[in-house]
């Protein structure tokens, strides 16, 4: 790559951006490996390494260009190979592919249909990438970069218009209409809160102290979320991008992107984009030749989930324990070193060169009524196609878990898809036509949060769902208010009872008591909604907790505690798998005679259950299968 | 110098303070109890045993905050004993009866809000991580000795690195000022879960002795005195063992 020269004014910039536009040549061969997390842990890295080998061996490095992008949403397929222009999606793929994909498509313009993915109802292969259900039914505005352009280059960045949205607004806009702009467009804060970010700003802008401090919190910690990962590993730039107009705005000169040290990919992309859009002149002193100067400093966070919280992250950020104060002060007024800071989430950031160069007109036109544009989810679980999705807001939780999701696998039943990370919520399936926006979801017990959907199948016993997230809480909670930290810890053990099977009905009573006590009590975010697991499976999934208390029985086969492991007489042809898997000896029968489970010595691990060919091991709870 | 004045409703009371002043102050100064284990006049405030949160703004729209956290806003509506509030306060300290049985502040306080019955699991601990003794050394003090250490069950309070601190003057203050161990209830249960005799007397203390609440051993022990193997107070039958012992 080559070093970044400064660019001194806007002018300059336009020319740099024109030369790289006739440059790029559209109709030029294309392959962009996805190198998003998902897919480096598939072996893409490899399959980056053969690329490289074969067309330099090959000699093709004047007939293909190759790139390794950040990721393209489509984590199911990993690793994700495209071929462009002819916008073929290849999937699985091995360093062993790259030579077919080199021979047979790239020179002969044959599709390898062995890669291609494939309708899951009738194996029919579907190559284009633009027919696939997966992206055929979202609305990509923000990743669809992530698939164009190498995170490591400011000149990839720049060839798809990066920084024009900076230049307009320093060449002919002031910080007032910046605002307007903003608050016209309706963007909601993508950090779960739906906080309007216009107004956020507006606040900011009238406070008169000075200097100003602008915050990228790109703490992500809900399990399973990956959307802000996505978006600093793929594209840092337009992070950026969106905090320098963030700070025209506001007026500030400093900026912090606040990233957690656990994703060393996103540290090192955004810290190399830091550095080179300072040696660019985009970032620092008189940005772009005119008197507006702003600077970025990375800051990794130090393993705190509750340091997502606003105040938490502060407090962070000024080298004090991550923990919550009283707002107000909100940081607007009192933030960073008692100073006027605006914290807005990756997402939020993302969205905001796209208004600017877009106008707030074409933000306004897509998403619902209540909330604007479209948001990015991480979708994971129970589901055939797991991975970042982008789709309007109001859009229904049946429209991705089905059209774009593909569905339930393993021709299970769809039950219950979780929002919002660990303080979000369960919503049944007869909820699937609800959409998802902020009102919606807040009104259905649940919380947007930053994005997670956590798709859950009939094999999910949602008694154990609720406890697992209460655990999570518990040990994330920063253990202040004495209602949180104490809240969660008699929930769990509630819940441990009653997956137990020592459960009582007065313990669903005193869940709920505790759970509306933690909820009303607490502090912060976190506090206010650790309950939300609790709460929407009592108010959801009831009888499941009343099946685990009156019949020791956990429909979903999960609590170990109510369920035995059994053999069916019937389909076991005493092949021995089961016996030599299992880890104690719980398991007698000879070859080629029936099997029979001891259950006083099984430990219900599942070993036999996953080996057996036949499938004649069956969990039993409660008296039935 | 603040001079400038808000003005409010407490409990419906028209209230004026002086701009800066938290909704307990305020409260205080009308005349309206809160309680609270955390706040103490001289300490920074902190928010952390959640039992002085009241109700703000209006009813179908209120928002729960601590009192000694939150500063009065103009035209602002505090309600600091709803039944949501009580409720709330009920169960937090009958959390706090089944965690640290032993402090007699906290089996007073659950009494005061008719904790009659204690769910949890019993446990023994010391702290209720209030935070008191950590702003005591720090603010008043001025040693900044102790401070809090771990997350969520594994924060505790000690020095830096868990080792004697030279900056310990062991001047005693965080002792001093500890809701749980300054005073010992040695009622009849209290070592296991909730004790309720102080306060529910008969004959009371003010019967017996022309004084409320009495402070333990070796002055008064009514509470504790049965009669037979039956304690008055609370009407609770103790068990053959323990009345032999």
């Amino acid at each position: 790559m080559s070093p970044v020269q400064p660019i001194r004014s806007i002018q300059e910039l336009d020319e740099l951006q024109a030369a790289l536009e006739k440059q790029h040549r559209a109709d030029h061969p294309r392959i962009t490996l996805c190198t998003g997390p998902g897919c480096i842990a598939t072996g893409a890295n490899d399959v980056a390494e053969a690329f490289r080998k074969q067309i330099e061996e090959r000699n093709l490095g004047d007939r293909v260009e190759f790139k390794c992008t950040g990721c393209h949403g489509f984590c199911a397929m990993a690793p994700v190979v495209t071929v462009d222009p002819a916008g073929y999606c290849y999937g699985g793929v091995r360093p062993g592919d790259v030579k077919d994909i080199l021979e047979r498509t790239i020179l002969n313009g044959e599709i390898i249909l062995d890669l291609t993915y494939k309708d899951p109802e009738t194996g029919e292969p579907i190559p284009l990438e633009a027919d696939i259900p997966f992206y055929k039914h979202q609305h990509r505005i923000i990743l669809a970069e992530n698939r164009q352009i190498d995170p490591t280059s400011l000149e990839d960045f720049l060839a798809i218009g990066g920084y024009k949205a900076l230049a307009h607004i320093l060449q002919s806009q002031t910080p007032e209409n910046v605002i307007d702009i903003i608050k016209h467009s309706g963007l909601q804060g993508r950090g779960g809160a739906g906080f309007p970010t216009g107004v956020k700003w507006l606040r900011a802008s009238e406070q008169p102290a000075d200097p100003k401090y602008i915050v990228c919190n790109a703490d992500e910690g809900d399990p399973g979320a990956f959307m802000d990962r996505g978006l600093l590993e793929g594209n840092p730039h337009r992070i950026i991008e969106g905090m320098c107009i963030g700070a025209i705005a506001i007026g500030s000169r400093q900026g912090f992107v606040y990233v957690r040290h656990e994703y060393p990919l996103a540290v090192k992309h955004i810290t190399q984009a830091v550095e080179d859009a300072r040696s660019a002149g985009l970032l620092g002193d008189g940005i772009l030749g005119t008197d507006f100067s702003f600077d970025l400093k990375v800051v990794q966070g130090a393993g705190a989930f509750v340091c997502g919280e606003e105040t938490a992250l502060i407090a962070s950020l000024e080298g004090h324990r991550g923990e919550p104060e009283q707002r107000p002060p909100y940081p607007v007024e009192s933030g960073f070193k008692g100073k006027p800071t605006i914290i807005n989430n990756v997402e939020t950031w993302a969205n905001v060169p796209h208004i600017i160069n877009n106008g707030p007109e074409w933000f306004r036109s897509i998403g619902s009524e209540g909330s604007k544009g479209t948001k990015i989810f991480s979708l994971v679980g129970k589901v055939r196609n797991t991975g970042l999705v982008e789709v309007p807001m109001g859009t229904t939780i049946k429209s991705i878990v089905y059209d774009i999701g593909g569905g339930v696998p393993n021709g299970k039943e769809f039950r219950a898809i979780q929002t919002g990370g660990p303080a979000g919520g369960c919503l049944p399936a007869e909820l699937i036509d609800m959409t998802i926006d902020f009102e919606a979801l807040q009104h259905a017990g649940t919380i947007m949060g930053s994005g997670g959907l956590i798709v859950m199948d009939e094999s999910t016993c949602m008694v154990d769902v609720a406890r697992y997230f209460t655990r999570f809480l518990e040990y994330e909670s920063c253990g202040k208010c004495y209602s949180c930290r104490k809240g969660t810890q008699r929930m769990r053990e509630l819940l441990d009872d009653i997956c137990d099977g020592h459960g009582t009905m007065e313990h669903l009573d005193l869940l709920e008591e505790l759970g509306q006590m933690v909820n009303t009590a607490s502090m912060c975010g976190l506090g206010q909604n650790a309950a939300n697991p609790v709460l929407s499976t009592l108010r959801y999934f009831r009888n499941e907790y009343e099946d685990h208390i009156k019949e020791l029985r956990c429909p979903a086969g999960v609590c170990t505690a109510l369920i035995q492991y059994k053999i069916v007489t019937e389909l076991c042809d005493g092949c021995q798998a089961c016996v030599k898997v299992c880890p104690v000896d719980a398991i007698a029968g000879e070859k080629d005679q029936m099997h029979t489970i001891n259950s006083d010595v099984c430990i219900k691990c599942g070993s036999c259950l996953d080996v057996c060919a036949k499938d004649a091991v069956v969990i039993i709870s409660g008296g039935g299968e | 110098m603040i001079t400038k004045k808000v003005s409010l409703t407490i409990n419906g009371l028209p209230a004026e303070v002086y701009e800066g002043t938290t909704i307990l102050e305020a409260s205080r100064l009308y005349g309206i109890n809160i309680p609270t284990l955390c706040y103490l006049d001289g300490l920074s405030s902190y928010g952390a045993c959640r039992l002085c949160i009241v109700e703000i703004g209006p009813a179908e729209n209120s928002k729960v905050v601590s009192s000694c956290t939150y500063r009065c806003e103009d035209g602002m509506e505090v309600r600091t004993h709803t039944k949501r509030i009580l409720d709330t306060r009920k169960i937090i300290l009958e959390l706090m009866v089944c965690s640290t049985p032993g402090s007699k502040t906290i089996q007073d306080l659950a009494s005061a809000h008719g904790v009659i019955q204690a769910r949890f699991r019993p446990e023994n601990e010391d702290c209720i991580l209030c935070g008191l003794c950590v702003r005591m050394c720090a603010e008043q003090m001025m040693a900044g000795a102790i401070g809090f250490a771990g997350r969520g069950p594994d924060r505790y309070i000690t020095t830096p690195f868990d080792e004697l601190s030279d900056l310990c003057r062991h001047c005693g203050g965080c002792m001093y000022i500890c809701p749980v161990c300054m005073y010992r209830c040695m009622g009849p249960k209290a070592d296991t879960t909730l004790c309720n005799a102080c306060l529910n007397l008969s004959p009371s203390c003010v019967e017996v002795y022309d004084q409320q609440q009495c402070w333990m051993p070796p002055s008064c022990g009514t509470c504790v005195r049965p009669e037979g193997n039956y304690l008055p107070a609370t009407g609770l039958i103790i068990e053959e063992e323990k009345a032999t012992e």
